[in-house]
């Protein structure tokens, strides 16, 4: 009986002394959680580049949850206002999810502040919530460009030249449609399905987007692209399960049917690059196309996705230095030669980015960085503005019932104006 | 042995704390919500509307036209519930009727046959719709299977009308087997001596299933018609994941509008999501209260016999 009461206390004290030990290590190691979404292999990448940091800082511990998009855009928003999520999170609604962002500036040293300050001054306005603010809220890990793929193949079997730098939408879908005719191709184009992507037509045809006053309005430019759009939709250019096959604002890309040869044009933006050259280069010759025009100009729609910190982490200056280390111009073009992105990062951009990827992705990518240029005013202010989504999903939603044939375009188009109205302005109680 | 009042309760504590936690909790913040407005999530920082989200709501120039009213989604959503609830509910139970009333006869091969109708209910809604929409898409093996025919293809989730059937005959596929369980179970507890009585009587195979059958029938056929209604007004996952309540809104239903407009929207109406679900309840509480009163009926009209 003694025994068993001597064994029974040192197996107590064994297991209070492994709590204790354990304890210790929880306190002294740090565990960083990044939500990372992955268009190609940006997870892995930063997993990679996250071993170097807890190298160089024994005490904290990167873990990477891998995530759909879908996550980010529905899901994590609710958690992050139920005061849960992340320490890090990989977000594309950069504006939209400010008041959850961690302000980095006090974690940052002086010289490192005005590092940032410089290498993402054209990225950072993105973040904020208004122009007053001058935090450093993130690193735009991905700066993405909208752009025209073309499945050259079909254009060299139709023995039709490819249209030059200026051709209008209207005449990019005329000349697929010749190409489609003649190569017996089901659809002369496709758009993914979101405002995003529709936004850059519409600026080409005159849309503002916005009044004098910064509210988001649709004009007399977003209702003649609209027309365009859903005739293009309901012609059978386009097909129609890509916008009108869903309901509400869900998002769907066209990649599939670009693949599978469907389509002779696919409006989508420079992420899709890794996926084309692994998935399509093997079957057909593509190409990427001068950003197509319009009556007001030739233009694309900037965006991206962005690593954030979240103000509720337990550990803010973990959260900064990780960040930081990214953001650091070794690192940084790492991660945009690996993940085959344009870079953000100015002083990176100035210094080129070596890709290791066919010439086909090459071209695509050399394409995709001269349109940064062309990119008019309200493309750029409508990626800047905090509540984009209110016009994006709308759209989406609206355009599709049109292209659905359940409402008239201009039905569709008074609701739209309507369903802006009434997100900004529930926004802003 | 004599026991204390309170004993009962400290019983009863574990399941009436986790009902409370779980079930009167979030009704009580639902509430909330449905009367308050604004984009914050918690509660304390949400200001007083009133009814202000349900007069959004119920804002229309007719309720026969969604396009009319203020929030025509949720209107064609109520519409497309109530058109799916009806027609499906109503195929289903026949089809799931003759079913059952097949499947109790003696034929070869029944356990297995009764397997097969079943099994169906075992799969996960979300693996049911990926199945058909593998079948449905453009490139599908139905389209395919047209094509080899010499048929042209269909848009067979594209086209509204299309999708709206294929909707509701995926559904019935889905969840036939269940009330088909539940009507054999009905049909076996038929004493066998009332159709050998009929057989004596020389009565025809209709007469003895509208005369024995069916009214023997009535209660199982009523739990399994309130229980598909109450199921079909609030479908979601399924059909979610099969059109995304597309074509347009032509297969929106109401609990999908309400997920839509609480979690999907960029600026979350959390308000109206709740006036919406609080309407909804309004329609199953009806549900359950008719199903309460017919079985009431039911039983009151066995006491008179």
């Amino acid at each position: 009986m003694k025994n068993l009461t001597v064994r029974t206390s040192s197996l107590a004290a064994s297991i209070a002394a492994a709590l204790v030990s354990f304890s210790a290590l929880s306190v002294q190691a740090t565990d960083l959680r990044v939500q990372c979404y992955s268009d190609g292999n940006e997870c892995e990448v930063t997993g990679d580049i996250a071993k170097r940091f807890e190298a160089a800082n024994p005490g904290t511990k990167i873990i990477i949850d891998k995530v759909p998009y879908k996550a980010v855009v529905e899901t994590l928003p609710v958690q992050l206002a139920a005061g849960e999520g992340p320490d890090i999170a990989r977000v594309t609604d950069l504006g939209g999810l400010n008041k959850y962002y961690l302000d980095l500036t006090p974690y940052l040293s002086a010289a490192r502040q005005k590092a940032w300050q410089d290498n993402f001054a054209t990225t950072l306005p993105w973040f904020r919530s208004g122009p007053t603010d001058k935090g450093i809220y993130g690193m735009m890990s991905q700066l993405t460009v909208t752009g025209m793929y073309v499945n050259k193949t079909l254009f060299d079997q139709a023995k039709i030249p490819l249209p030059g730098p200026t051709t209008t939408w209207d005449d990019w879908m005329a000349t697929a449609k010749k190409v489609a005719d003649a190569t017996k191709t089901p659809f002369a184009g496709a758009m993914d399905r979101t405002g995003h992507r529709f936004a850059p037509l519409a600026v080409a045809y005159g849309a503002k987007i916005f009044d004098a006053k910064g509210t988001p309005v649709i004009d007399d430019g977003y209702k003649l692209a609209a027309k365009k759009f859903v005739d293009w939709n309901k012609n059978g250019l386009m097909p129609k399960e890509v916008w009108g096959g869903l309901g509400g604002s869900a998002y769907r890309d066209a990649f599939e049917e670009f693949a599978n040869g469907r389509i002779v044009l696919y409006y989508s933006g420079s992420w899709q690059i890794n996926r084309m050259d692994k998935n399509v280069t093997k079957s057909f010759d593509w190409a990427v196309v001068p950003a197509p025009c319009g009556p007001a100009g030739c233009t694309a729609m900037p965006g991206g996705a962005a690593y954030v910190g979240l103000k509720r982490t337990k550990a803010p200056a973990e959260v900064a230095k990780f960040l930081d280390f990214l953001s650091m111009d070794a690192n940084y073009t790492e991660m945009m030669s690996r993940t085959e992105n344009i870079p953000a990062n100015l002083a990176v951009a100035k210094a080129g980015v070596t890709y290791n990827v066919s010439p086909l992705a090459k071209a695509a990518l050399n394409s995709f960085v001269a349109d940064v240029p062309k990119i008019l005013k309200p493309n750029f202010d409508l990626q800047g503005y905090k509540l984009n989504r209110a016009v994006f999903q709308p759209t989406a939603a609206r355009l599709g019932q049109a292209v659905a044939g359940e409402m008239s375009v201009d039905d569709a188009l008074k609701r739209l104006a309507s369903d802006v109205d009434e997100q900004v302005k529930a926004a802003a109680k | 042995m004599k026991t204390s009042a309170s004993t009962p309760w400290f019983f009863l504590a574990p399941n009436v704390i986790v009902i409370l936690l779980f079930t009167f909790v979030p009704i009580a913040i639902n509430l909330h919500y449905a009367f308050t407005g604004g984009v914050n999530l918690y509660p304390t920082q949400r200001p007083g509307v009133g009814f202000e989200n349900f007069s959004t709501l119920l804002e229309c120039g007719s309720y026969f036209d969604p396009a009319s009213c203020r929030k025509d989604v949720f209107w064609q959503s109520i519409w497309n519930t109530a058109k799916y609830a009806i027609f499906q509910v109503t195929l289903m139970v026949l089809f799931a009727l003759i079913t059952a009333v097949v499947l109790n006869r003696k034929i070869i091969g029944r356990g297995f046959w009764r397997g097969v109708f079943f099994y169906p209910v075992l799969l996960s809604p979300v693996v049911v719709a990926l199945i058909w929409k593998w079948i449905l898409q453009r490139d599908g093996l139905l389209n395919a299977a047209m094509v080899a025919m010499d048929a042209h293809p269909v848009l067979w989730l594209a086209e509204p009308g299309w999708a709206f059937f294929w909707v509701t005959f995926v559904s019935i596929w889905a969840h036939m087997g269940f009330y088909t369980l539940i009507l054999l179970a009905g049909l076996q507890a038929i004493p066998a001596d009332l159709y050998e009585a009929a057989q004596l009587d020389k009565a025809s195979p209709w007469r003895s299933l509208t005369r024995i059958t069916l009214p023997l029938l009535m209660p199982n056929l009523l739990v399994v018609v309130v229980l598909a209604m109450i199921k079909a007004v609030q479908i979601f996952d399924e059909v979610f994941v099969l059109t995304g309540g597309g074509p347009g809104s032509a297969t929106t239903f109401v609990v999908q509008f309400i997920y839509q407009t609480g979690f999907v929207e960029p600026v979350r109406l959390y308000g109206i999501a709740a006036a919406g679900s609080l309407m909804l309840a309004l329609a199953l509480v009806a549900l359950t209260l008719l199903q309460l009163k017919l079985s009431n009926a039911e039983k009151a009209g066995e006491r008179a016999k």
